[in-house]
């Protein structure tokens, strides 16, 4: 006795449930308060099953003002201020800044100076590399990539605090300087960082390289091609992995950076994956132009020590002789005497190229200043790449990006 | 920089009414604002200038002609060369106006949105001129200069879910002005000479309030 089955019917009333079904989409709101956005970053996506078709996002939840602030303040009152920018980097924040402002000065800085920043500008992208790997890592479900990145930052902080006296918001450049020479024996225990460090970076991204679930998730994924990242005005490693090898480092150089010899890694897919490889890349790099730097490092003054109208003088001079608490005095109560012109300046930061636009009538108060953070471009292309990705992706996609909120809405 | 300079020549053959511009890094022109989009234009196609880093504009202050100056920053991935191009916007304070350069780069979106949102200037032809950093509805353009400091009490765009939900919303407390610590007896405007705005102080009313 045959049992006659209605699958044919089945089926068929299964295909015509789709498609009643097909042409409702759903809008999701992700953040402002979500852990795969990092930070206040809310998204506003349309969906048609598990697949994009529209993205918005919307940024501004950090929004401070900054622009507005540095337009009331003299030229080294705003420095605290480029800390809280990019905070994973605040000590490559810095050196942007100064630089910018410098170039306006038309001041150059001795060798040992710009030793020290080009040091800890590199550090400071070996601490955001690890912050923005190990944030990669836990969105694809990796944990212990960022338990051992965040072991590692630990020890670049110690470093830091020992320089700076602050562990995040360093605020270490002035105007025409840093605000102290480096401790005794300190490059020394740097060196002794990048001994230990070189292994651990092994292997912590052997956990990821040939990973095959990170590979599942990354590879092909979330594809940037060359055209498009120079069309929406992505930089750093976003940009060097979609095959353009844009590194101002190399390209105009500053601060001395072509004294130091270093590849730059540049990716042939522009997808997530690559995006990874570079910042591993990169950070190998970072550790062989610290070692460069220590090695060669230069001694002489760490401040323009002419330069008086900008850079105040030290303390004991400023207690004991009256021209040098005069022109302490002035740069405190006036500013940084900085001549009147309009300045561009771009750095390579972690995250990209930061630039500061600074229009100057004269004096102390800069009368208007654009930071152009790399965050904000970097972003500014997720309409166009969500569009048909899987809602899963969007977090790898972000994860890969490595944007910092603080620097994208200022 | 010799790219740079020889766009710039080359620049200044094809429209005359391009001017140099005081620089004290990379060289800059300035362009009226009806050859703005041809001039990018030439500077994109035939010297290689692909990536447009930045759009901004200043604020020359009230009663300064122009007001405002929009300012492109364009880069050459193949030269390493930098040049800086301003235009004037056209139009009047309450609505100042510029050619949108989006159809040329795409990621001139999101930074016309925001000299739109701080400056109030208008980018004609622009696909989805919105506000990107203050809320929708925001009824000031804060790096205007009248804007003052320490920012002018509204509406917050939360304020009708709180009706609804009856929540407490607290802006964040503006006593004193901005990054002043205590002003104590004092006028803030004496106690603080940085911090600029003096159309008011703990003694007289915030204007607009």
């Amino acid at each position: 006795m045959a049992t006659d089955f209605a699958f044919p019917d089945s089926a068929a009333k299964a295909a015509g449930a789709e498609q009643e079904f097909a042409p409702e989409k759903m809008s999701l709101s992700m953040g402002p308060s979500h852990p795969a956005t990092h930070g206040v970053l809310r998204l506003q996506m349309e969906l048609d099953g598990e697949v994009l078709t529209k993205c918005d996002p919307v940024v501004g939840y950090l929004h401070r003002g900054d622009e507005k602030i540095a337009e009331n303040m003299t030229y080294n009152q705003f420095v605290p201020y480029t800390d809280r920018l990019d905070y994973l980097a605040p000590l490559a924040n810095n050196m942007a800044y100064a630089i910018a402002v410098e170039r306006l000065a038309k001041l150059e800085v001795p060798a040992r100076c710009q030793a020290i920043r080009v040091l800890t500008a590199e550090m400071a992208r070996v601490s955001a590399h690890l912050m923005g790997l190990g944030a990669f890592g836990l969105d694809v479900g990796a944990w212990s990539v960022l338990v051992h990145s965040l072991n590692q930052r630990e020890h670049l902080y110690k470093l830091f605090e020992e320089l700076t006296g602050a562990r995040f918001t360093t605020s270490y450049t002035r105007i025409g300087g840093v605000s102290r020479d480096i401790p005794d024996g300190w490059l020394t225990r740097v060196i002794a960082f990048c001994d230990q460090f070189e292994p651990a970076l092994e292997e912590t991204l052997s956990l990821l390289t040939r990973n095959k679930i990170f590979q599942d998730r990354t590879v092909g994924v979330g594809i940037i091609s060359r055209a498009d990242a120079l069309a929406y005005g992505l930089t750093g490693p976003n940009l060097r992995a979609s095959g353009v090898s844009l590194d101002l480092r190399k390209d105009k150089p500053y601060s001395g950076y072509e004294q130091y010899a270093f590849d730059v890694p540049v990716g042939s897919k522009g997808d997530c994956y690559d995006r990874y490889l570079c910042r591993g890349e990169e950070m190998r790099q970072s550790v062989r132009i610290i070692r460069q730097v220590v090695a060669a490092f230069p001694g002489g003054d760490w401040y323009a020590k002419d330069a008086r109208k900008i850079f105040a003088p030290p303390k004991d001079k400023i207690l004991t002789s009256m021209e040098e608490l005069i022109q302490n005095f002035m740069i405190v109560t006036e500013g940084p005497q900085i001549p009147a012109g309009e300045v561009y300046f771009e750095a390579e930061n972690p995250k990209g190229v930061l630039g500061f636009f600074i229009v100057s009538k004269g004096g102390g108060v800069p009368w208007r200043m654009k930071i152009r953070s790399p965050s904000f471009c970097n972003l500014s292309i997720l309409p166009k790449i969500c569009v048909g990705t899987m809602m899963s992706d969007v977090v790898t996609l972000l994860g890969s990006l490595d944007f910092v909120m603080g620097e994208c809405d200022r | 920089m010799s790219a740079s300079v020889d766009a710039i020549t080359s620049l200044k053959g094809k429209f005359p009414s391009v001017t140099d511009r005081l620089s004290s890094d990379c060289p800059a022109v300035s362009v009226p604002t009806g050859e703005l989009i041809s001039a990018l234009k030439s500077l994109r196609d035939e010297h290689a200038f692909d990536l447009l880093s930045d759009v901004t504009a200043i604020d020359w202050a009230e009663g300064a002609s122009p007001r405002f100056t929009a300012v492109y920053h364009l880069y050459s991935t193949t030269s390493h060369a930098a040049i800086r191009v301003a235009t004037p916007c056209t139009g009047d304070d309450a609505a100042p106006t510029v050619p949108s350069v989006v159809p040329l780069w795409p990621g001139a979106n999101w930074h016309e949105r925001e000299a739109y949102d701080m400056f109030g200037i208008t980018f004609e032809g622009h696909p989805d001129l919105r506000r990107i950093l203050m809320w929708d509805g925001y009824p000031y353009h804060p790096l205007r200069k009248e804007f003052p400091l320490a920012g002018i009490e509204t509406v917050l765009p939360d304020s009708e879910v709180a009706q609804e939900t009856k929540a407490k919303v607290i802006p964040a407390p503006m006593m004193g002005g901005p990054f002043v610590a205590s002003a104590g007896e004092m006028n803030l405007t004496d106690a603080e000479p940085r911090a600029k705005d003096e159309s008011w102080s703990e003694r007289s009313a915030k204007p607009g309030a």
